[in-house]
């Protein structure tokens, strides 16, 4: 097979992956387009098999059936739930991925593969141009050096963050220093890329990249809080592809730079919306705690006497005479497993002739878009999740809002409470409503840790219970009135 | 040298055109985008089947290499799969 031959079937991958994702920007095109991109991925992979230094098929086979067997089954088994659990594993994966065929390329050019754990350690005598001739030798090891950084940041990052969202890592550890212990690390990895591109046959430094870089992923995601994960798998999201344009640097190979950058720009969008979402910079997410300080709330002060609590059946009542619902759902609702009883109270709602739609906050739930993908798995119609710069001037026309599991994305003082933690960031208007209606177990702060006054309005009503079994209930009373 | 210049054209064009195409992707989709960007960042498969399918190379480069088909597979398979599964719920109605 020709080389050019191969290279225009990469092109046409390329074009098919550019089709895929653009297929995702409707709703109605997204499945065909996800076909199209798998048919991208196809026709390179199997241009590539063609390929003549290709003798050995063992390894692939192998390879390619353990691969699909877990894939296929984590990607059919999966509750969508655990969806951010799943992408965090992927983003790991694709680092893992572009870590080892970097140092498969290493060794390869090496020409001389350890065969003990003291070998590994052994200098070996080559230089540059076992790389390539001249410059491009240079540029393979540069690109082989970083694509192992980034590689085994991502897979070691990605891993911390798929227990975290677990939640079988539930407190947050860090190098001591925070982020001047993780710049070290960096800059040690650094100089350790810098002294394999000076001498090629240096190994230890090929291994001191390897280990401090799988170090520095623990350290970096470990220190943040589960809230913040859907910035982290963002990034981590990211990085994977940065790896992969970075291996296709080492391999001069079009369409891996290509479907890498693709992916690189895709992650760091979304870490841009979240953060922006949050009002906080990305240093403030991944080496900062919520800023702390303002003025002290006291939630008793506010809460003193001014919470108004209901039972399902009362807020029945009130929905039968409604014209206009919004439900706001937080992850609250996905803890709950409310989604499809809360689908039911809308369906009983529209019943009696009320207009009901979602209002999505960008970071509701635990990765972007995860809200919708829940509501969407209940049957909800999607042109009915509504986000939330278009959801915000419908409050005043909106008789009542329930709020399921959300809390700190109405929180008022977001708007209104200079010097609030969480001050200027965007939220849902709940409050310019004309009832509010907050199913709730408790009176206790959300992330923020902060008391929200929307509790304490005269216009809000507190449910308290089980997410699922109020609304169950108020579903049930709705269709007996 | 020239062969970097074309593939780093390629990939300075490459980011733009992401720019583009991810910012017009509406937010009930970004799941998706996410799982489905991550099948696609599974194409390093077609540098994996070049490692573990090497010849002259020693076993460790193919040991490498089977590592990395097997990773990028589980990208391939469970990214394009799950992200199927996802869209086909957006489809319904």
């Amino acid at each position: 097979m020709s080389p050019s031959i191969v290279n225009f079937v990469y092109l046409v991958a390329g074009i098919l992956f550019i089709l895929g994702i653009k297929g995702l920007t409707k709703p109605k095109t997204a499945v065909r387009g996800n076909t199209l991109s798998a048919l991208g991925m196809l026709i390179a992979v199997v241009i590539t098999l063609l390929d003549s230094s290709i003798v050995n098929f063992n390894y692939i086979i192998a390879g390619v059936l353990v691969g699909g067997i877990i894939g296929a089954t984590m990607a059919l088994k999966i509750q969508m739930t655990s969806m951010p659990q799943m992408v965090a594993l992927l983003n790991g994966f694709g680092g893992g991925a572009s870590l080892t065929i970097a140092l498969a390329e290493y060794y390869d050019n090496l020409g001389s593969a350890p065969s003990s754990f003291d070998e590994l350690l052994t200098p070996v005598v080559t230089s540059a141009s076992a790389f390539g001739q001249g410059a491009e030798g240079t540029i393979a090891l540069v690109s082989i050096g970083l694509t192992v950084l980034i590689g085994a940041v991502t897979l070691t990052g990605s891993f911390v963050a798929f227990t975290k969202l677990q939640e079988l890592m539930k407190k947050s550890y860090g190098l001591p220093g925070g982020p001047i212990g993780n710049g070290i690390l960096l800059l040690a990895a650094t100089v350790a890329v810098i002294a394999l591109v000076l001498n090629p046959g240096n190994t230890v430094a090929m291994v001191s990249i390897v280990c401090l870089a799988l170090l520095l992923g623990l350290f970096l995601v470990m220190p943040i809080g589960g809230a913040d994960m859907p910035v982290v798998i963002a990034l981590l999201n990211s990085y994977s592809g940065i790896a992969a344009a970075l291996a296709g640097f080492i391999l001069g190979n079009t369409v891996l730079i290509v479907a890498g950058s693709l992916v690189g720009t895709s992650g760091l969008i979304l870490t841009q919306i979240m953060c922006v979402a949050m009002n906080r910079s990305l240093a403030n997410v991944l080496f900062g705690k919520m800023a702390a300080g303002g003025d002290v709330v006291d939630a008793e002060q506010i809460y003193a006497g001014k919470v108004t609590s209901a039972q399902p059946d009362e807020v029945a009542l009130m929905l039968e005479m409604a014209e206009r619902v919004v439900i706001v759902p937080g992850y609250g609702m996905a803890m709950a497993q409310a989604q499809h009883a809360v689908r039911e109270l809308a369906d009983a709602m529209e019943a009696k002739g009320a207009e009901v739609e979602y209002g999505i906050h960008p970071v509701a739930g635990r990765m972007p878009g995860h809200m919708n993908v829940l509501l969407a798995e209940a049957e909800v119609p999607y042109d009915k999740l509504v986000e939330m710069d278009r959801i915000n001037p419908t409050f005043e026309d909106t008789d009542v809002v329930i709020i399921i599991g959300a809390n700190d994305v109405t929180n008022p003082m977001a708007r209104e409470s200079e010097g609030s933690p969480i001050y200027g960031m965007p939220i849902l208007n709940v409050d310019k409503a004309k009832n509010v209606v907050v199913i709730k177990r408790s009176l206790s702060p959300g992330f923020a840790g902060l008391p929200n006054p929307l509790f304490a309005m005269d216009h809000t009503l507190m449910v308290y219970g089980d997410g699922k079994k109020a609304v169950i209930e108020m579903t049930t009373a709705l269709n007996q009135a | 040298m020239e062969i970097l210049i074309l593939l780093l054209a390629l990939f300075v064009l490459s980011l733009f055109l992401g720019v583009e195409l991810i910012t017009k992707v509406p937010p009930t989709l970004h799941t998706p985008l996410m799982s489905g960007t991550n099948a696609v960042s599974g194409i390093t498969l077609v540098g994996a089947l070049l490692a573990a399918g090497s010849d002259s190379s020693p076993v460790l480069v193919n040991g490498l290499g089977f590592i990395a088909v097997t990773l990028a597979t589980i990208n391939v398979v469970g990214g394009y799969l799950v992200t199927n599964r996802m869209l086909a719920m957006f489809k319904r109605k």
